[in-house]
């Protein structure tokens, strides 16, 4: 594992988690949380767990941004609060 | 409310960092799954299974049960969505919009107004004004065949390489769901009805509860695929192998279902009619 990249990617992570959750467009926040989860995928195979990172990389940054997508497409783009 | 909100997560995030500390470190050889469960694995796996990648042997086979319970999981979310969303029977929408495709012009129809019968020439669309783009339409049905053979190669390859039934149906799935969102709702609906992946994704659990019930059926524990061996009329080694793949085919179905069906009613709030 290479230490700058590690810290590379985990303030990634961060930034990626704390933008989901506090932008106020719920589009904007679909797509930071799939690149959070992408950044979780890059860290799962930094750390040499291939498999978890697949199945981060296909469910979490893929079908899962997909039905936020059409669950925001459907209901509204601005939150309450 | 806000800033009780705030305190919680803060202690709560406080706690899970304080707690990290008592972790094992990335890689420790003398923490006690290290020394005691991995190297089981990893030094029996091949002559248990004679699969090379381990995670797929324990997925699949050391920790069956897990699997075959997350696999009802899936479903059962599956389940949950339809019962929260979809409406049955529902009133016609207040207008419809046709499409000539010879010309691209959009026609609008209101309620009572009489519809197109010859689908040939007319096309209908979304209400909810969706961009006609051929380009995006073409690329998508060009690249939708090859991201479901990846799928299937992630499906059968699981033994040997990262991925198995779950990546695999995950991306059969999207597959489906990017055609459903280039073209639209009604056009997949039609390809893949909601009662065939309503179907199939009870039959992936059914395929692997059923491999399950077959070992009991031969004469061993309940998902000990070794009894298989006269099922495949191979040595038990082999049969484990083997059974990895069907459970793998079974977990594989009923993902790629339930992603579907999911999305079907969370695109057209249940209505499935017209879609995103």
């Amino acid at each position: 594992m290479i230490w700058q990249l590690d810290i590379i990617i985990l303030s990634m992570v961060i930034i990626c988690g704390i933008a989901a959750i506090s932008i106020k467009d719920l589009l904007g926040a679909a797509i930071m949380f799939g690149a959070y989860s992408f950044m979780m995928c890059l860290l799962w195979s930094v750390m040499g767990a291939v498999d978890v990172a697949f199945t981060e990389a296909s469910v979490g940054a893929g079908v899962s941004t997909v039905f936020f997508v059409a669950a925001v497409f459907r209901t509204t783009r601005r939150t309450r609060d | 409310m806000k800033a009780l909100g705030l305190v919680a997560a803060f202690c709560l995030g406080g706690l899970l960092f304080y707690i990290s500390f008592d972790f094992p470190g990335w890689g420790d050889a003398k923490s006690p799954a290290s020394k005691h469960v991995s190297p089981y694995y990893i030094e029996h796996t091949m002559e248990d299974t004679s699969v090379p990648n381990i995670v797929t042997a324990v997925l699949a086979d050391y920790r069956g049960y897990d699997t075959l319970f997350e696999t009802a999981v899936i479903f059962s979310a599956g389940l949950a969505c339809f019962f929260l969303l979809r409406i049955p029977e529902h009133k016609a929408p207040a207008a419809r919009f046709y499409r000539h495709l010879a010309t691209g012009i959009t026609f609008r129809i209101e309620k009572g107004g009489r519809l197109p019968d010859d689908t040939k020439e007319f096309e209908r669309i979304d209400s909810v004004w969706v961009p006609y783009d051929v380009i995006i339409n073409m690329t998508c049905r060009l690249v939708v065949p090859f991201i479901q053979l990846f799928a299937l190669y992630v499906i059968a390859h699981g033994h040997h390489s990262p991925g198995g039934g779950f990546q695999g149906g995950v991306i059969f799935g999207a597959a489906i769901i990017l055609f459903a969102i280039s073209n639209n709702l009604r056009r997949t609906l039609k390809q893949m009805s909601e009662q065939t992946s309503a179907l199939l994704g009870s039959l992936g659990v059914i395929i692997y509860a059923g491999t399950g019930m077959l070992c009991v059926l031969l004469g061993a524990g309940f998902l000990n695929y070794g009894a298989l061996k006269s099922f495949f009329g191979v040595d038990p080694v082999a049969a484990r192998s083997h059974s990895i793949l069907m459970v793998e085919i079974g977990v594989g179905i009923a993902v790629t279902a339930v992603m579907v069906w999911i999305y079907y009613n969370l695109s057209s709030t249940g209505k499935q009619d017209e879609g995103l």
